[in-house]
């Protein structure tokens, strides 16, 4: 199964076990990989008028710092391994926005981390990885 | 003429306080008794010329401009609140928003911080005040200056986000001193800066009246209805305290909390004020009939019709702040490349505050029997003070908290809380509010932005120390002060407005604009 290989991608140890797990299937099955970085961000939250006043600037500097901290990195080091790699920084739904892209025709697959905390918070409103599992438009591996 | 101004402001405030504070350490029978009259001997003659009415009259020139402010802008754009209803309603759920705009302020962050500013103890005191002297008449006219507002909130707001500041740091500052300022520059108008001066003086006084001291003092008289009476000015240095933890020493936290908990509380009133009527759905009909007799002959509260009429406008107009200026200052943040879009959402800022909740709030009032009426004539009865006499001689937020708990007892401990988180967090918006102005008139800089938040937290204090009338005078007073200012530089820039109107509306038409969702 060749194409796209979505990994959502965060920074975190998990995170970039499951860029190692789709990094090795994408080398081996011709694959490219599609480092997906997305903000977590509802345009439904409540912001105080000092926020309001900022956040323009604090948007700019997000994605600044997730461009050069996160996603760079992470695309050097697997293209050093030998993989094409894209990547996408969006704001949003995390599930949501993964879901989005994984829309696209050439997407095969979509990874992400499991990071292993079973939170009441992730009871009550489900975790990135339940919301995957029940929504992805193509398979979806969930790395330990 | 700026410096001179400068001084002038500066010099205001340092007398205004001063004369507070040496009042306050005068040997009087009680501290609160002394704050209150010094207060009152220091801002009289203020109070006395916002107003006065017209020669011949009582009927105070304030309103009046108010009133036909709105009627103007209703008519000019062409009873833009009615026709522009449904696509407002879309802009706030985000059909119209570019995803790629994602993790900018929305439309909606946008109306709900403003929101937060406007919704609060004008919801709940200020109505039961309209109601107590004015009758369920009031209520009507109240409603008529909301629906009107929108208009004038329309305008504002507009010019809000056209004519904001992007300063090199990336943050942003609007509001009417900007597009005074500009606006009258673009059309080649004289004056802009002398009215956008003006205003920002009269922002500031409101910052530290509607937006402070109105809302320690109400807070304090309901936390008092539950506890008993103690000293106000102990509510007011609790207060202080923990706005000078946020605006001061950077807690954010509270203010992060308080901003996600107002709305729910804002929810949790609205459903019980319903669950009240509903529970009197025999009354309805009754409590309407009242509103609508008493707007067109007062039912014998003071001053008749014109009495109703002006307490209805007042508080809709210190309530939802349509005219005044205030949110043009909380909507010109938001990155938009359509500044009318804000203005559309900000003209469901008066329908949302005025037209539902403080409608809401009245209707329990009335339903709830609160207000005494003599059975043989249908009037009501008046106390010498010439309000309206209520079942247990409550007037103010205590009307409003015996009227809900005339349905449920516990009412008032939720009440309390509710009236707060809304206090505390329109002290926090009108800090921010008060803040621009004071920056707009002295600089950005760390130094004169403490000197204006250690005088607001003085502020917070007296409002709660002093007496209710000399509170309220006040706080309306600066408020009005600011729509005077405000609405007479609308006039001229109204039609930058109409073009803006017409160029959004002409493109939604032929789908230029489209929707994303």
């Amino acid at each position: 199964m060749t194409g796209k290989f979505v990994v959502g991608f965060d920074g975190s140890e998990t995170a970039q076990r499951a860029l190692d797990f789709a990094t090795e299937r994408a080398i081996a099955q011709g694959g490219t990989i599609v480092v997906a970085y997305v903000l977590e961000w509802s345009p439904y939250s409540f912001l105080t008028p000092q926020e309001v006043a900022e956040r323009s600037q604090r948007r700019k500097d997000e994605l600044a710092r997730a461009e050069t901290a996160i996603i760079e990195p992470a695309q050097r080091a697997a293209e050093a391994k030998g993989v094409r790699v894209e990547t996408v920084l969006r704001y949003g739904h995390i599930a949501e926005i993964i879901c989005e892209i994984a829309e696209a025709p050439d997407v095969a697959q979509i990874f992400i981390g499991r990071n292993g905390r079973s939170s009441l918070g992730s009871r009550v409103f489900g975790s990135v990885a339940g919301h995957l599992v029940q929504a992805s438009p193509v398979p979806c591996t969930i790395v330990p | 003429m700026t410096t001179y101004f400068k001084r002038a402001a500066l010099a205001a405030f340092v007398v205004t306080t001063s004369a507070v504070t040496a009042g306050a350490q005068e040997a009087e029978p009680t501290l609160d008794q002394a704050v209150n009259d010094a207060f009152a001997s220091a801002t009289g003659w203020f109070v006395n010329f916002i107003f006065s009415p017209f020669p011949g009259t009582s009927f105070p020139w304030i309103v009046a401009w108010l009133v036909i402010a709105a009627t103007i802008f209703t008519i000019y754009f062409g009873l833009i609140q009615f026709r522009a209803f449904p696509h407002s309603i879309a802009l706030v759920k985000g059909d119209y928003s570019d995803p790629n705009d994602a993790g900018e302020v929305s439309h909606f962050q946008a109306l709900a911080t403003a929101l937060s500013g406007t919704v609060g103890l004008g919801n709940i005191a200020g109505v039961a005040v309209a109601v107590g002297i004015g009758g369920p008449g009031a209520t009507f006219w109240m409603i008529l200056a909301g629906l009107m507002g929108m208009a004038s909130k329309f305008t504002e707001c507009t010019l809000g986000v056209k004519y904001r500041n992007e300063f090199p740091d990336g943050h942003v500052s609007g509001g009417p001193m900007y597009y005074l300022d500009k606006g009258f520059a673009e059309r080649g108008l004289p004056g802009g800066k002398v009215l956008a001066v003006l205003f920002a003086i009269f922002c500031i006084l409101g910052s530290l009246g509607g937006g402070n001291m109105f809302q320690s003092n109400q807070a304090h008289q309901q936390i008092a209805g539950i506890v008993g009476e103690y000293p106000g000015w102990i509510t007011g240095v609790i207060f202080a305290g923990v706005v000078f933890a946020v605006i001061i020493g950077g807690l954010k936290s509270i203010a992060q909390v308080t901003e996600k908990v107002v709305p729910f509380m804002g929810i949790l009133y609205v459903l019980a004020a319903l669950v009240i009527i509903l529970m009197n759905a025999d009354k309805i009909g009754w409590a309407f009939g009242q509103i609508f007799a008493g707007a067109f002959t007062g039912l014998g509260v003071a001053g008749g019709l014109v009495g109703a009429l002006i307490q209805g406008f007042k508080r809709a107009a210190f309530s939802n702040e349509a005219g005044v200026g205030s949110a043009a200052i909380a909507h010109s943040a938001v990155k938009t490349k359509e500044p009318i879009t804000e203005g559309f959402v900000s003209l469901l800022e008066p329908f949302i505050d005025t037209v539902v909740i403080c409608t809401m709030t009245a209707l329990v009032i009335i339903i709830s029997g609160q207000l005494v009426s003599d059975p043989e004539t249908g009037l009501y009865i008046l106390t010498e003070g010439g309000s309206i006499q209520t079942l247990d001689g409550s007037s103010g937020v205590s009307l409003t908290s015996a009227a809900f708990s005339s349905a449920f007892s516990w009412f008032p401990y939720v009440l309390a809380v509710a009236v707060i988180l809304f206090a505390f967090s329109t002290m926090i918006s009108w800090s921010y509010y008060g803040l621009k102005a004071w920056t707009f008139l002295f600089g950005e800089g760390k130094t004169t932005e403490i000197v204006f938040k250690v005088i607001f937290c003085i502020f917070v204090v007296i409002g709660a120390a002093a007496n209710l009338g000399p509170v309220i005078d006040f706080s309306d007073a600066a408020i009005f002060a600011m729509a005077v200012v405000n609405i007479a530089g609308l006039y001229f820039l109204m039609p930058i407005v109409k073009r803006e109107l017409d160029s959004y509306m002409s493109r939604l038409k032929s789908g230029e604009i489209r929707k994303f969702k």
